[in-house]
């Protein structure tokens, strides 16, 4: 494969501390090396600033609800923004199409044209495995693996009452090769399981109809079982009793759930809990009257606890698509909008549910989760345990990303919109985001989209940064690092459309227009362990008594990924 | 002549499955599907004695089937030809514009035609694009 | 010896049964014996060994009459007129995997094709009411595990779905529905006794396509109102009893099915079916389920919804982005209008199941058959190719009616020769390119087999 050399950019390298120094970076057979020849392709970055691949921890891209999305929502085709050209349709690039859950084609496309190289499916339903690989293999040029749900799965209940954690860890260990999957997804622990019947838990201590399990039970017995197998990634869980008033509480008892368990692991991963789309768990109030922010009490704790990492799950202000495995969550947003409602129970799994959902800027509520989220980020200290997201699409579009940054980084930018509120006042009153003077750096930005998620997911070799040996993901962003523009509009330009981007030392992206369809890769985790013939056991009786499928029809067949990068992991006995 | 007006559905059945399965030129699918069942009442008024070929017209087409009493029941009103090519010869192809053509719930007239032959499928479709090499 | 091979995909109908034993000959190019599935199934299996099954494309004469031509000279065939064509229409897809789905995609886009499948004359309502209304629904596990209320409202499925009620709804012995049948019951709406009505422990005999009046009764009934005494030839009483059984479930289940779909009000039935899903929500679990017809029907709509953001009906002519409006972009309308001017039927028989004017007008272009056996499409086309048949001889990822995927496996080796879906629409496409003189673009995976020499590289 060609050589490249990335030239006289500003480089930004949190994994080095390398902080806008003007330099070089090169590229050989698909990783960055420390030099190359001189027949090596020149991509001039001079006056631009140089970074590696964006790592998105938490985005719904890929499977049976985000399809749910695309299929029942006609409408959001006519948002899409800008279609196949001419040019692209000469060149054969694939049709485009959707805004807030664009078809595989745009995914692709659009994560690249932003200089993302990686992307995490943040929850694939286990039996719907084969589905969200055959969208990952039909998603282009990025990177991706897939997060299975365990948090409310029959084998995990039944063994955590127990308090069974290497059962778990072994039953966990045999899901993920069945699915490819990367890691443990927690979503409502406990709470959609009781959806099963129409229910919910909105505690810690809820105990799951049947199962007699407590949401607390499930939360520390998977981080257990998680550092018990030491995967790459932490537990990563979407609390209880999302997006209602007062439920921060909730969320810092979870949260401190984390002190009694230390992360093991040889992936240079210290958090052994993600906390994600922190904005929707950090609400006070009795109601959406009194609705304010607990974006300040919620980080005071995240700051001092190292065990934790989490990102923002910033509300964008747009249209858009809701959709999770909190199957009673969605049924609960649907009362309140009522919209159209998709749902789908899944047998011995999980659930998930769908609603079209418009967060108005002349809505009161919507504007205060829009500052909590920004004030979530800006309240942090350390930010390589701080991720942007807009948990992809139910807070926004990730294609809003670039517009995030801008916030973040121009106080200019949030106190504009923020002043032209119709309930300015008010929201004002409900958050501290007003008082909150900090803009922060391209290097901060760096760590929350680039270093700090690659180390959280255990992939801080490969993704994140600039170092000889790591993956050749190299964006170019046009943006002077010793200028920057006055215009906070110029830097959501330069986020939107990278000038080059590089994946897997190939050029895909030239000024913003993609060139190539790239050569993506499945990441999956594979545990070697010994056989455990109870869960074995407890496996094929399963399937033979609750499922419907066969147990041979269900583990996903290697040619649905093709292009698999597999992490192994030995569990000793 | 007696007619009949009746209300026409199209639908499945497991003898027209199985039939398909084999070939839609077997003579399965030819017994499966080449019948329209009827109430016994209905049958009565329009002269039709049962295992009878009867001449079904619709809005857009007629066909020859073999008028039986239902093997499933159906209540005086309605008749019932299954799924298939000899129910598509009277079919009503339009959509109340959702893409869906009416297969059921649309006005025939039955009447008796015990000296009519029953035409295969072949004959039926290949016939009706100009197809058709073999005899009438 | 011969070889029997366990849970093996059956694909027939929607309940795409993965449990079904074959037996095949020592050198798995027959299928001796097929255990556990449904009489359809079982032919379906046997269908297969049939050795008067095409091998080789056949192009019909100027005399009328078909010659057996290559497969080279089929596909340049195929290419060509796909690239003249203004507007070709291709349809089918209920009866191949999805891998055969995704490969059409390609060509689509590039001949700037009308794509769509036989929702189009099926489901296609059930789509509109859920682009209206959502689809609050479960997998087939659920229903087997939890629901004591069964509904079964204008369908058939001891005809249609002859295992569904034994897997899934009416028999089996789930998680929380030990005592199988004894624990649950059953309703049956439908204007005919059907066998299904004959099992279920309350048959609604309403008068035919009448059936929004009686969802609307329905929900009045569970709002608290009166209704009139009569609706839609079922009394007050009856109607009252059944919503008061549907309410009362600690687990209710309405599975719909063509009886909705294709008669008066169409979409507006689904429509009223998942408001009435939607209401019952309020006093307990409720969930819907589209009997969907055939094993991988639900497949189409998956994919092209991935790729194309529509599940069907989706016109690409326009080139820049893809378009859906049932009613103009659909088959039906498209042929009756003599809007296309070349017609793909693929894994299905149009020539036996559209209405016979739509294949009168459809006739008058060429038309391209795909399918492994004869069939009325391939009987009255320009041009038939033969297939492997997905699940019999091509193994792929289809999916049941519940939307869960299954990976369906070959169980006999393929007719030499002949190539699956997949291949041939490959195949077709870099033909379109060589003739139009573009490169050929492949995603990454499809590199890994086209170019095995590439490195996949971290």
């Amino acid at each position: 494969m060609a050589e490249i050399i990335v030239k006289g950019g500003f480089i930004i390298d949190p994994t080095r501390k390398i902080d806008g120094d003007v330099g070089d970076v090169a590229i050989k057979d698909g990783k960055i090396v420390d030099k190359v020849s001189s027949s090596a392709k020149v991509i001039d970055a001079k006056g631009k600033v140089v970074m590696a691949g964006g790592v998105d921890v938490h985005s719904h891209v890929a499977g049976p609800k985000v399809n749910v999305g695309r299929l029942f929502r006609p409408e959001d085709k006519l948002l899409s923004g800008f279609c196949r050209s001419g040019m692209a349709q000469k060149n054969g690039y694939r049709m485009e199409s959707g805004f807030s859950v664009p078809s595989t084609f745009k995914t692709g496309y659009d994560y690249a044209r932003m200089g993302y190289g990686f992307v995490m499916e943040a929850a694939m339903p286990p039996i719907h495995s084969p589905h969200v690989h055959e969208e990952i293999h039909d998603t282009p040029i990025i990177d991706e693996a897939a997060l299975p749900v365990f948090g409310n799965n029959w084998f995990v209940m039944d063994y955590l009452k127990k308090g069974e954690v290497e059962n778990t860890g072994a039953y966990i260990a045999w899901l993920l090769k069945a699915t490819k999957g990367f890691g443990i997804k927690v979503v409502n622990p406990g709470g959609t399981a009781a959806w099963g019947w129409g229910l919910n838990c909105l505690t810690l201590d809820d105990p799951v109809p049947y199962f007699e399990v407590t949401p607390r039970e499930i939360i520390t017995g998977l981080m257990q079982a998680n550092e018990y197998l030491g995967l790459p990634h932490s537990m990563h869980v979407h609390q209880n009793d999302l997006g209602n008033p007062g439920n921060y509480q909730l969320t810092l008892d979870s949260l401190k759930l984390t002190e009694t368990v230390k992360p093991k692991n040889k992936f240079g991963r210290e958090q052994v809990m993600h906390s994600t789309h922190l904005q929707f768990h950090s609400y006070g109030g009795t109601g959406w009257g009194d609705f304010e922010s607990k974006a300040k009490e919620v980080m005071d704790y995240v700051n001092k606890n190292k065990a934790i990492t989490v990102d923002t799950g910033n509300v964008t202000l747009d249209e858009t698509t809701t959709m999770t495995a909190d199957g009673p969550f969605e049924h609960h947003l649907n009362g309140l909008n009522h919209l159209k409602w998709c749902n789908v129970d899944v047998e011995m799994e999980t659930a998930a549910g769908v609603v079209p959902y418009v967060y108005d800027p002349n809505i009161k509520v919507c504007d205060i989760q829009w500052a909590i989220g920004l004030e979530l980020a800006l309240y942090a200290k350390d930010m390589n345990r701080i991720f942007i997201t807009t948990d992809h699409p139910n807070a926004g579009p990730f294609t809003r990303y670039p517009r995030v940054i801008k916030w973040l980084m121009s106080r200019k930018a949030r106190e504009d919109l923020l002043s032209s509120f119709k309930h300015k006042d008010k929201v004002i009153a409900a958050t501290t985001l007003h008082q909150l003077e900090r803009e922060l750096t391209l290097f901060e930005i760096a760590q929350m989209t680039r270093s700090g998620p690659a180390k959280c997911l255990g992939m801080s070799n490969i993704y994140g940064g600039l170092a000889p040996g790591m993956s050749a993901d190299v964006a170019v962003i046009d943006l002077n690092y010793k200028n920057m523009p006055g215009d906070p509009e110029q830097i959501e330009k330069a986020f939107q459309r990278a000038a080059c981007f590089i994946k897997s030392g190939e050029v895909v992206v030239k000024d913003g227009e993609v060139v190539s369809n790239g050569h993506k890769k499945t990441v999956w985790v594979n545990v070697k362990m010994p056989e455990n013939p109870q869960v074995t056991r407890d496996i094929t009786q399963s399937f033979t008594k609750d499922y419907t499928v066969d147990i041979i029809n269900y583990q996903v067949r290697d040619y649905l990924a093709p292009h698999p990068y597999v992490i192994d992991v030995d569990v000793e006995a | 002549m007696p007619k009949i007006s009746l209300n026409m559905i199209t639908q499945r059945s497991i003898e027209e499955g199985a039939a398909m399965e084999k070939g839609k030129t077997n003579p399965d699918y030819f017994d499966a599907c080449s019948i329209c069942e009827m109430h016994p009442d209905d049958m009565k008024k329009a002269g039709i004695w049962k295992n009878t070929n009867v001449l079904v017209t619709s809005e857009c087409g007629s066909v020859i089937v073999k008028a039986i009493t239902a093997t499933q029941y159906v209540p005086p009103g309605l008749a019932h030809i299954r799924q298939g090519v000899w129910a598509n010869q009277v079919v009503p192809p339009r959509t109340q514009s959702t893409g869906t053509p009416q297969y059921s719930g649309f006005p025939v007239t039955i009447e008796p035609a015990p000296d009519e032959k029953l035409k295969t499928a072949l004959q039926l479709v290949q016939g009706s694009v100009g197809l058709w090499k073999g005899g009438q | 010896m011969p070889k029997l091979i366990k849970g093996v995909g059956c694909p027939y109908c929607g309940s795409s049964c993965d449990d079904i034993e074959v037996l095949v000959s020592d050198d798995e190019t027959r299928i001796l014996e097929v255990h556990n599935a449904c009489i359809i199934g079982t032919n379906l299996f046997h269908h297969a060994n049939d050795p008067t099954r095409p091998r080789l494309p056949r192009q019909r004469q100027p005399d009328g009459s078909v010659k057996e031509i290559p497969y080279e000279e089929a596909i340049d065939y195929f290419a060509k007129t796909l690239l003249a064509a203004k507007k070709p229409l291709i349809y089918g897809f209920g009866s191949t995997n999805c891998e055969g789905m995704s490969a059409v995609g390609r060509i689509a886009e590039k001949a700037g094709a009308v794509l769509d499948n036989c929702a189009t004359i099926c489901h296609g309502p059930s789509f509109l009411a859920m682009f209206d209304n959502g689809y609050p629904s479960c997998t087939l596990g659920e229903a087997k595990n939890r629901a004591d209320v069964v509904v079964f409202w204008g369908c058939n499925p001891m005809h249609a779905h002859p295992r569904h009620t034994s897997r899934y709804s009416i028999f089996p012995r789930g998680y929380f529905t030990q005592k199988g049948q004894m624990q649950r019951t059953v309703l049956c709406v439908d204007p005919r006794e059907t066998d299904t009505a004959k099992l279920a422990d309350h048959h609604l005999m309403l008068d035919q396509s009448h059936d929004y009046e009686l969802f609307d009764a329905f929900r009045t009934v569970l709002r608290g109102f009166d209704i009139p005494e009569v609706v839609a030839g079922i009394p007050r009483e009856k109607i009252k009893e059944a919503a008061e059984i549907m309410k009362k479930a600690k687990f209710c289940m309405i599975f719909f099915g063509m009886g909705c779909t294709h008669t008066d009000g169409r979409n507006h039935n689904i429509d009223a079916a998942i408001s009435l899903t939607r209401d019952l929500n309020e006093h307990t679990k409720c969930s819907i389920m589209a009997m969907r017809g055939h094993y991988n029907i639900a497949g189409p709509g998956q994919v092209w919804s991935w790729q194309f953001g529509f599940p069907y009906c989706i016109d690409l002519t326009k080139g820049s982005h893809a378009h859906m409006n049932p009613g103009e972009t659909s088959s039906i309308d498209l042929a009756m209008r003599d809007e296309v001017d070349c017609f793909v039927n693929v894994g299905t028989d149009a020539g036996a199941h559209f209405p016979i004017q739509a294949v009168q007008h459809l006739k008058k272009h060429p038309w391209i058959t795909v399918d492994p056996n004869f069939c009325m499409a391939s009987e009255i086309a320009d041009l038939h190719i033969p297939v492997r048949i997905a699940g019999v001889d091509e193994p792929g990822v289809v999916y049941r009616m519940d939307n869960v995927p299954i990976q369906f496996r070959a169980v006999i080796k393929g007719l030499p020769g002949v190539p699956s879906d997949e291949e041939l629409f490959d195949m077709v496409y870099e033909r379109m390119c060589e003739l139009t003189n573009t490169a050929p673009i492949w995603l990454a995976a499809k590199e890994d087999r086209k170019y095995p020499q590439n490195p996949a590289v971290i």
